[in-house]
């Protein structure tokens, strides 16, 4: 028996299944010290113990079974299936907006292979019409899928790898982008993406599920649908991410690459504007802007496209006690940028200030913002603010952190010299910095209170 | 072609059923008593209207593995359902709101499902892995049940028989329904994610009352374990019903046992009756294959009918649109079930798919009398070019529910050409049934990939096979070698929870079997009436009575006296009785003064005054010693009073604290 027919059996349950000539797929009857179970004998997860079989009952149902307990095995018959997402053609509408789905890994749209809990990406335009045939009333729509990672593994060749494709695309004279993308670090990546395509004519919305299409509940259609949306007809031009808005089903959020943040490890509603007001609300079939100050969409084909890139920079999230040699191990590694979030208004504790005199002599370019998320930096409050001005520390506002992060790999790609850097830095591209921070740019209700609770009765969120 | 013939339901006799070949299985769902829910850590039992937020979702079929939507996908789809979750902050997380990946299963719950696997004599699976079910109506906001098998291939006895026991699952109950108007479907969360079991049989019982006894058989099997929940939607079965030449076809979420019959009748004639359907449709030539059907929107045609809900429609601004079914003259009032007729069955999904929910939903031309004027008839026929053969449906709505309604119409039309389609029925409370939804097939079940799964070892079974009532059935078995007891009072044991209590003592002693078994079941049950709580009464407590009896320390006639002594609990008691007690179990009651004076005149005799270097440590010296003593039966300020009065006339103080006042006394 080859390897594959024991896919992902190792110790005593690949030497029972061995023993009686049966593998994955063989339809089998088993004795065991319980009783007998007949089904089809499943592949394995790698990660599951090596001590039971997995069995595919007719009922639908899998179960295990201790491969110890065996005690014989009649292999009937071998039952493998393949399963692949339907492929239909998607309809070209020559009136309708031609829009370009760029793929990075994140599965948009899949199913799941019932027997084996494998997820099947669907990605090819056919694939995504036999999914959601919704998007051809909306787009024509082409894919490309650039590359196959995680959210959690996104890095600068992706990025820039991204930024060129985006570019491309522009001058190829599409209406619109969208970019599949894990939502883990979908805000770093539209943050970058923001530095990186500067001006761009259409529309680029990057999108994701929080819960796996596979499921009947999933978000991903919708924000598929809304994402493709504002793609195709949106008059938004800028990097923006295309979420749920409540975690009710009713419609999307478009977010600024810069201000968006994850908020909750599981929550549809997760994707928050933060210190500002959404761009727009979203459905399938219309888009509310919340906000008049977005850049339109044009039908020129000028985009700035600087991929510039810095690895050596990092974030340092401060807490009490932080030991000074935590920043000397990273100018002694070569880091070359750190951005610091702060307590409060921007602040670190007194014995970090040797290292951090010794870091910025040796020409660590050092900003500071706060682990808040909401507010600015504003360092000349406190002493502490003050002397940590004097070590070099260059405050950067209202940035979130992630996003300093992301700007100071870019600028510090640009540039070393640290009055460019700055420059660069403070400069804000598409509202990274703001000037102002409106009222109800900050809204965290709090449950239990009698007019939140009054709110959440009355309005379906 | 003969005419339809089925008996009355109290005429047919299981003959009747054999001759029909009757096939049931059932499906028992049971509520596990467990203090956590299945898969959060939300609290299970607790059961409120009130809600504090309201959440909306819908429901988006996944694609089978053919790349074809499920049958019931498809339906769901069709259906497109606004669906509204009530929520209640005491007994719903994120969890249940699909917003938070599931906790590991309560092991509690695991427990009570093996417990019963071990009753039921399972396979018990060496691993749980489990599985997301389908359910796309919205009752689990996932859009899946998590279910998992915990055993497969056990058995029960009926009568000396065996009836195969097919699997038995654990999975997390699903919402409760409030309104399906419309397009707006309403749920109650309370319920969502509470452990559930259950037990599915072969289809191996084969007349109504077979169904309806198996069904106590595992209602007792479930209660004599104590831990399943008891009351009024703890327990649901569904029945599986299927005649020859017929389909299974499963009645949803009966809660009575005793509806069962009822409802398995209705169900085989229904069966029988879409049989003869098709067979008259054959002999007049229609088939799947030649099945003629054409759709029309007449609403000008009917515009100024006297027939209130299509008037009422068209002054809406509703659309009518009329179906033309060929060859179908006269089926349509065809009867399927007691005072139900062919035409239901297109009602049926008119309502539940084109949510056109407010009845009457359709018009026939087989009822043409209570409808349109016979010349608005002919108007249609004539707009249809439809022939006097030819049966003609009118539905009303708007323009999408009126297309998916005549889609539906003509999809149930060409069902019929072939038989029984397989349904998941709703019962109904007159014995009928009416279409719930397209009963799903195995592809609706797909791995979950959020847990890992659960080993289930043997030093777990062990533990639990020690503690395990014995079976209902080998109980009944028992109690049938116990020489004299009536039989209708083996029942009455079998049913209570002291069978095994009555066994332990007629096996230890010469009483009565019958006087025993009515003290056991009537008699405790009357004292229950009476409003005394049985709880009082432990099975040592009981044996210990009985004991007595037999040793002839206690007349037979004592023992009902001595149990109401004994289960006479506080709620029982009127105020005066309950305070009385109170005071004289707990030593409360008040004591004269004088009796008190007595002890402060032995406390300050006895004091060693020459201990103490202050004197104000004296009487709170002499306070804390009496007040152990009376506390709680005479007022403290009244015990100070007394403690002063000894302690001023007191000779050696005065001698040692000259003219000290002793006033200030705590
Ligand atoms: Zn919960």
């Amino acid at each position: 028996m080859g390897d594959d027919s024991l896919k992902g059996y190792r110790g005593v349950g690949r030497t029972v299944l061995e023993r009686h000539e049966a593998g994955v797929w063989s339809d089998v009857t088993v004795e065991t010290t319980r009783g007998r179970f007949r089904g089809i004998v499943l592949p394995r997860s790698e990660t599951a113990d090596d001590r039971h079989i997995v069995l595919k009952l007719i009922s639908g149902y899998n179960v295990g079974v201790a491969a110890e307990q065996v005690t014989s095995m009649v292999v009937h018959d071998r039952r493998e299936a393949h399963y692949k997402v339907p492929e239909k053609q998607f309809p070209f509408d020559p009136a309708k907006p031609r829009v370009k789905l760029l793929g990075t890994g994140g599965t948009i749209a899949s199913r799941l292979d019932y027997r084996t809990g494998a997820v099947i990406p669907a990605f090819s335009p056919g694939e995504l019409y036999g999914s959601v045939p919704e998007l051809a009333d909306i787009c024509n729509l082409e894919t490309e899928k650039l590359f196959g990672v995680f959210s959690e593994n996104m890095g600068p060749q992706q990025y820039i790898k991204l930024a060129q494709n985006i570019g491309e695309e522009i001058a190829k004279g599409v209406d619109g982008i969208v970019i599949g993308h894990g939502t883990d670090t979908m805000h770093h990546t539209a943050a970058i993406l923001t530095f990186m395509v500067q001006n761009p004519p259409i529309p680029i919305v990057m999108v994701g599920s929080q819960r796996s299409s596979d499921r009947p509940s999933s978000d991903a259609a919708m924000n598929l649908m809304c994402a493709v949306n504002a793609a195709a007809c949106g008059d938004i031009a800028e990097v923006m991410v295309c979420m749920f808005g409540p975690t009710s089903d009713q419609y999307c959020l478009l977010h600024r690459g810069t201000r968006v943040r994850k908020m909750h490890s599981s929550y549809r509603s997760t994707f928050r504007t933060i210190g500002e007001n959404p761009l727009a609300m979203i459905d399938p079939h219309s888009i509310t802007p919340l906000r008049q100050d977005y850049h339109h969409r044009r039908t020129d084909r000028q985009v700035t496209i600087n991929s510039a890139f810095e690895e050596k920079v990092t974030i340092l999230y401060y807490y009490p006690n932080m030991m000074p040699d935590v920043v000397d191990a990273l100018v002694e590694k070569g880091y070359k940028g750190i951005v610091i979030a702060g307590t409060g208004l921007g602040h670190v504790n007194k014995p970090l200030y040797a290292a951090i005199k010794r870091a910025t002599d040796a020409g660590v370019h050092i900003y500071m913002t706060v682990q808040t998320l909401w507010g600015y930096v504003q360092m000349y409050v406190y002493e502490t603010g003050r002397e940590l001005m004097e070590l070099g520390i260059i405050p950067a506002a209202n940035m979130l952190p992630e996003v300093a992060y992301v700007k100071l790999c870019w600028a510090l790609g640009q540039s070393t010299d640290r009055n460019e850097v700055r420059r660069l830095m403070l400069t804000s591209i598409n509202d990274e910095i703001t000037e102002r921070e409106p009222y109800n740019g900050y809204l965290i209700y709090q449950g239990a209170i009698p007019e939140v609770q009054e709110f959440l009765r009355s309005i379906k969120r | 072609m003969s005419a339809f013939r089925f008996k009355p339901y109290t005429e047919m006799t299981s003959e009747d059923y054999a001759a029909i070949e009757l096939k049931c299985g059932l499906e028992v769902h049971r509520q596990l008593l467990t203090r956590r829910k299945l898969f959060c850590r939300c609290p299970a039992g607790r059961y409120s209207k009130e809600y504090h937020a309201e959440v909306l979702r819908h429901m988006r079929p996944t694609l089978s593995e053919l790349g074809e939507y499920d049958g019931t996908a498809l339906m769901e789809k069709k259906t497109r359902k606004n669906i509204y979750y009530r929520l209640n902050q005491q007994t719903v997380c994120t969890y249940e709101m699909d917003d938070t990946p599931p906790f590991f299963m309560d092991d509690e719950a695991l427990d009570i499902a093996l417990e019963l696997c071990l009753l039921l004599k399972l396979n018990i699976v060496g691993e749980l892995h489990i599985a997301r079910k389908q359910y796309l109506d919205g009752s689990i906001p996932t859009g899946f049940q998590r279910t998992a098998i915990v055993g497969v291939d056990g058995e029960l006895f009926y009568q000396g028989r065996r009836i195969g026991v097919r699997q038995l699952s654990i999975e997390e109950d699903s919402c409760r329904e409030v309104t399906d108007i419309g397009h707006d479907r309403v749920y109650l969360t309370d319920r969502l994610g509470m452990p559930l079991i259950e037990v599915v049989t072969e289809p191996e019982m084969y007349t109504p009352q077979e169904v309806a006894e198996v069904g106590e058989i595992i209602r007792l099997l479930c209660h004599s374990t104590r831990h399943v929940r008891v009351g009024s939607g703890a327990a649901r079965q569904d029945v599986n019903v299927s005649v020859r030449g017929g389909t299974r076809v499963e009645i949803k979420g009966t809660p009575q046992i005793w509806r069962n019959p009822h409802l398995i009748y209705n169900e085989a004639m229904r069966q029988c009756a879409l049989l003869h359907i098709r067979d008259l449709l054959r002999e007049r030539g229609v088939t799947s294959e030649t099945l003629q059907t054409s759709v029309a929107e007449v609403t000008r045609t009917v515009a100024n009918t006297a027939y209130v809900p299509i008037r009422k429609a068209v002054e809406d601004g509703l659309l009518v649109k009329a179906i033309a079914l060929k060859h179908f003259e006269g089926l349509l009032n065809h009867p399927t079930q007691e005072h139900t007729t062919f035409a239901k069955e297109f009602s049926d999904r008119v309502r539940v798919i084109a949510c056109l929910t407010q009845l009457p939903n359709i018009a026939h031309s087989d009822l043409a009398a209570e409808t349109l004027s016979s010349r608005e008839w002919r108007e249609v026929r004539r707009k249809m070019r439809a022939d006097a053969d030819d049966a003609l449906l009118l539905v009303w709505g708007n323009e999408a529910d009126t297309v998916t309604a005549a889609q539906e119409i003509i999809l149930r039309a060409r069902e019929a050409t072939i038989g029984v389609p397989s349904d998941t029925r709703q019962a109904y409370k007159d014995g009928t049934n009416g279409f719930e939804r397209v009963l799903p097939g195995p592809e609706r079940m797909y791995p979950d990939t959020d847990l890992p799964p659960i080993e289930i070892n043997s030093a777990r079974l062990e533990r639990l096979a020690v503690q395990i009532p014995r079976r209902v059935w080998e109980l009944d078995e028992r109690l049938q070698e116990i020489r004299g007891l009536a039989p209708q009072l083996r029942q009455q044991l079998l049913r209570s929870p002291y069978g095994e209590l009555f066994c332990r003592i007629m096996t230890s002693g010469s009483l009565s079997p019958n006087w025993l078994a009515v003290v056991l079941t009537e008699s405790l049950i009357g004292l229950r009436r009476e409003g005394c709580e049985l709880q009082f009464l432990s099975e040592p407590l009981l044996t210990e009575v009985f004991t007595a009896v037999v040793q002839q320390r206690l007349v037979p006639e004592g023992v009902m006296p001595m149990l109401r002594y004994f289960c006479r609990s506080i709620e029982t008691l009127t105020p005066v009785e309950l305070v009385n007690k109170a005071i004289y179990e707990l030593r409360l009651n008040l004591i004269p003064i004088d009796q008190v004076r007595e002890s402060v005149v032995r406390a300050v005799a006895e004091l060693p005054i020459e201990l103490f270097v202050q004197p104000d440590d004296l009487p709170r010296y002499l306070m804390g010693r009496l007040m152990e003593q009376w506390r709680g039966r005479l007022p403290g300020r009244q015990l100070a009073q007394l403690v002063r009065e000894q302690l001023t006339g007191h000779a050696g103080i005065q001698h040692k604290w000259k003219n000290y006042s002793w006033a200030m006394i705590p």
